[in-house]
């Protein structure tokens, strides 16, 4: 597949994958490396002092694997600043997902919030992929504040509902001087193609990987539907029509009238 | 001492540093990130960081997340 380059940085696969649910740490990593991913998101949570458990950072490979933590859990901008800058203190190369969700039922973005908080992410040195309602107007403020991608959801987190917000991002993708990464909602193979082949530079999954009795095959899965995706968009998709247009010649039929 | 860790009085009948204290938690340093009154503490200032009574820690660590 062809490279796709963030802030400067090259890579190979166009897959990015989620973390978050497994039911075991060994079936994250299957789901992670079948998928052929190079970036995963992980998240920031305090330890649990009475039962410390293993860092799952023991089983990512730093050599194969960009680590992407996010700021899930912040209501506001300085919440997500702060765990933006504990993440870059635990020595993560200073690339953020950004996420401000404070709506627990739908965690929806709050695009006032994030871009605030993109704004001084982007001052103090980091490498900004927020996380964001499919709102074009939104998408182009926060690339003119300098984030490195901009992320679309396609429907609101683990619903699985695919690309709901599909004429939004259309616009977004049309519009955009930054990789669009569509994230959040992509429950399908399909969904991934889908997202690809109207031209998304990437796509981010984590709970239709999760949230299934074989991760590793859900992985490849994705994996190709989203090498699909982007050979298609990069062939060219053909025209619709409304009326049928013959494949094969409508000349020389066995039958006598014209 | 007396110390409020992630939400959590406790109390601790010794002086300690940042890294003594990690210790005695039975947790690896460089799997955690450290806030002492809400200033980050990076790992190469946790072995000369005493802690104070009444002091605030948020000991934090990476998960699975999307």
């Amino acid at each position: 597949m062809d490279p796709l380059i963030i802030a400067g940085r090259t890579f190979h696969s166009r897959l990015m994958v989620g973390t978050g649910k497994f039911a075991s740490n060994q079936a994250m990593v299957a789901a992670m490396e079948h998928s052929g991913s190079e970036i995963v998101t992980v998240a920031l949570r305090r330890v649990d002092i009475d039962n410390p458990k293993d860092s799952l950072l023991s089983h990512i490979d730093p050599e194969r694997y960009l680590l992407l933590p996010n700021t899930s859990g912040a209501r506001d901008a300085d919440e997500a600043i702060r765990l933006a800058r504990l993440a870059r203190a635990a020595g993560c190369e200073p690339w953020i997902k950004l996420e401000v969700t404070p709506d627990p039922y739908y965690l929806l973005p709050d695009p006032i919030e994030t871009l605030k908080a993109a704004e001084i992410l982007v001052k103090e040195g980091f490498v900004v992929l927020p996380y964001m309602p499919a709102d074009p107007v939104l998408a182009k403020r926060l690339q003119e504040v300098g984030t490195a991608t901009v992320m679309p959801l396609g429907a609101p987190i683990g619903t699985n509902r695919g690309l709901r917000t599909r004429d939004h991002i259309a616009i977004i993708i049309e519009q955009a001087s930054v990789p669009v990464v569509v994230d959040a909602g992509l429950g399908a193979p399909s969904h991934a193609a889908e997202a690809m082949e109207m031209g998304a530079d990437a796509v981010l999954v984590n709970t239709a990987l999760a949230d299934t009795p074989d991760p590793a095959a859900m992985g490849r899965a994705f994996r190709k539907g989203v090498e699909a995706g982007r050979e298609a968009y990069l062939a060219g998709l053909g025209p619709q029509r409304q009326k049928a247009e013959a494949s094969s010649p409508l000349t020389g039929f066995l039958r006598n009238d014209r | 001492m007396r110390l409020k860790i992630n939400g959590q009085l406790q109390n601790f009948a010794q002086e300690l540093t940042i890294s003594q204290l990690l210790e005695q938690l039975q947790l690896v340093a460089k799997q955690i990130v450290v806030e002492l009154n809400r200033e980050i503490l990076t790992a190469d200032r946790h072995a000369t960081t005493r802690l104070n009574d009444g002091d605030t820690l948020e000991l934090i660590q990476f998960v699975g997340g999307g």
